[in-house]
């Protein structure tokens, strides 16, 4: 997503409400809501163009939404919104990139140490120091870590539980390399898509949900 | 100053006295005579502290204080300034906010305020009237964090009632709204991401639901809140530049538009409840 002139976004809410208003006896009020919303929402974009900075590595592009981080955040659910999510899915999971020498899992001692490390990317983050992936935040791993949060699943015993035949391997590298290919709406951070962790890392990941001998399937 | 926070954490998980001189003690072990003592003060301070209840009651103290000086090239006080129930109540202010104010023709959230007056009765520049707008330890005392401890302690036990019924006061909630739900940044966070959705957790840290009434009220009536872990007394406005760290977003300008809109979107989900700040957290 490159940058969109805010002079765009004037134009189109502008051009939202000189539509509203000439229409006004055809527009029903479902119509005049999304409307007022999406004013709301130019509105808003605007605010936040002047009133947030660069700090550090986080930097003002970052309030340029792409795609999903678009249709996501917007109300009410429409049918059309629907379609756009289904497609946006198509060109996420379209983007994937396996491993280039076709081998999905790495060191799961390696891959307990991301999943613990919430570094990277914020303003407070030494720029370009290596990112984890802060598993622990949202999902139960192993047994040992009783400190883990719940806005994601458990995966304890995940590969326990699905086993490591191509299809599962195949499938987890694509969860973690971009959730949103499965759901445009996920909360989870797209790690491979965005660049947060590199392609050893994720191998590294893998391991520790899918190894044997990892702790998660203890 | 990290010896002094891992004391007062040592001191509040720690409740017996003979524990807690064996915490101390512990924790004194490695140091220099020199760390030893400031610890010691330190831990005795806090002590002291403890006694009266929330170490925020220095900050509020201190607002109080500033809040009567005479400041600024005007040399006036802030007994001139309206947060909104007019010139000089503060009684009650903070509840009411933010609100629509004529004379700026702008929706204020209480940082706003104090800044508008500042700069139009004490003549002071912008710039000074942010100065360190969040504390930092004893050499960076903020003077925002001070006043706005002491407005918000004048509003304890009353019902938060942002304003609500000005086109702009309506704008702003939408807005903030919007802004809420925003996702945005290198991990296409929203504050909606962690705040939208009963009895999260990161890690064993629990989120409020911010979009349920209930515990919307609860939260907002928290802050300004005594961090322990931090040695500070921490702002709304504060909580709100930490959730955009972690976000990963650019960061939002002190007293901005945005946080306003946002702060008031939060106080508008909070409406109706017991506000019961400055209060204390981990």
């Amino acid at each position: 997503m490159k940058k969109r002139p805010l002079v765009a976004l004037a134009v189109l809410s502008a051009s939202i409400l000189g539509c509203a208003a000439v229409t006004t006896d055809a527009t029903d009020s479902a119509d005049a809501n999304t409307d007022s919303n999406e004013r709301y929402r130019a509105q808003a974009i605007a605010l936040m163009k002047s009133s947030f900075h660069d700090k550090e590595q986080a930097t003002m592009d970052r309030l340029d939404q792409d795609g999903v981080q678009r249709v996501c955040d917007r109300q009410p659910d429409t049918p059309e919104r629907a379609q756009e999510r289904a497609a946006l899915e198509k060109v996420e999971l379209a983007a994937v990139k396996f491993p280039a020498d076709g081998k999905f899992l790495g060191n799961f001692v390696e891959g307990e140490k991301i999943a613990q490390s919430g570094v990277g990317l914020q303003w407070s983050d030494k720029a370009g120091s290596i990112a984890g992936g802060n598993c622990y935040a949202c999902h139960q791993l192993t047994k040992a870590e009783v400190s883990y949060g719940n806005l994601g699943p458990s995966l304890y015993h995940y590969g326990k539980l699905r086993g490591d035949a191509d299809a599962s391997l195949r499938y987890t590298w694509t969860r973690l390399y971009n959730a949103k290919a499965y759901n445009a709406c996920s909360n989870m951070p797209r790690f491979g898509h965005k660049g947060i962790l590199s392609e050893q890392q994720l191998k590294d990941v893998m391991a520790l949900l899918l190894d044997p001998k990892s702790p998660v399937n203890q | 100053m990290p010896a002094v926070a891992a004391a007062i954490t040592a001191i509040t998980i720690v409740t017996s006295p003979v524990v807690l001189i064996a915490a101390v003690a512990g924790l004194l072990l490695p140091g220099s005579l020199a760390q030893a003592q400031t610890a010691s003060e330190s831990v005795a301070k806090y002590r002291e502290m403890l006694a009266d209840g929330n170490p925020a009651e220095l900050w509020e103290a201190r607002g109080e204080t500033i809040w009567n000086e005479k400041r600024g090239p005007q040399q006036v006080s802030l007994a001139g300034c309206d947060l909104g129930r007019g010139p000089g109540v503060v009684k009650g202010a903070y509840v009411g906010l933010p609100k629509y104010f004529a004379d700026t023709d702008k929706v204020q959230d209480v940082e706003q305020r104090l800044i508008t007056c500042m700069t139009t009765l004490q003549g002071l520049s912008l710039e000074e009237a942010k100065r360190q707008p969040f504390g930092a330890g004893t050499a960076k005392k903020s003077t925002m964090d001070a006043l706005v401890a002491w407005i918000a302690s004048e509003s304890r036990g009353m019902k938060i009632a942002p304003g609500s019924k000005h086109p702009k006061e309506i704008q702003a909630f939408k807005v903030g709204q919007t802004i809420f739900n925003y996702r945005g940044g290198p991990y296409d966070f929203a504050c909606a991401t962690c705040h939208s959705a009963p009895q999260q957790r990161i890690r064993l840290q629990e989120l409020p639901d911010l979009t349920n009434k209930a515990e919307a009220q609860k939260s907002y009536a928290s802050w300004p809140a005594y961090r322990v872990s931090q040695g500070e007394v921490r702002t709304m406005q504060h909580r709100l530049n930490d959730c955009f760290r972690q976000q990963r977003f650019p960061e939002p300008g002190y007293a901005s538009d945005a946080i306003t809109a946002l702060t008031m979107y939060l106080a508008q989900q909070a409406q109706g409840g017991e506000f019961n700040a400055p209060a204390m957290k981990r």
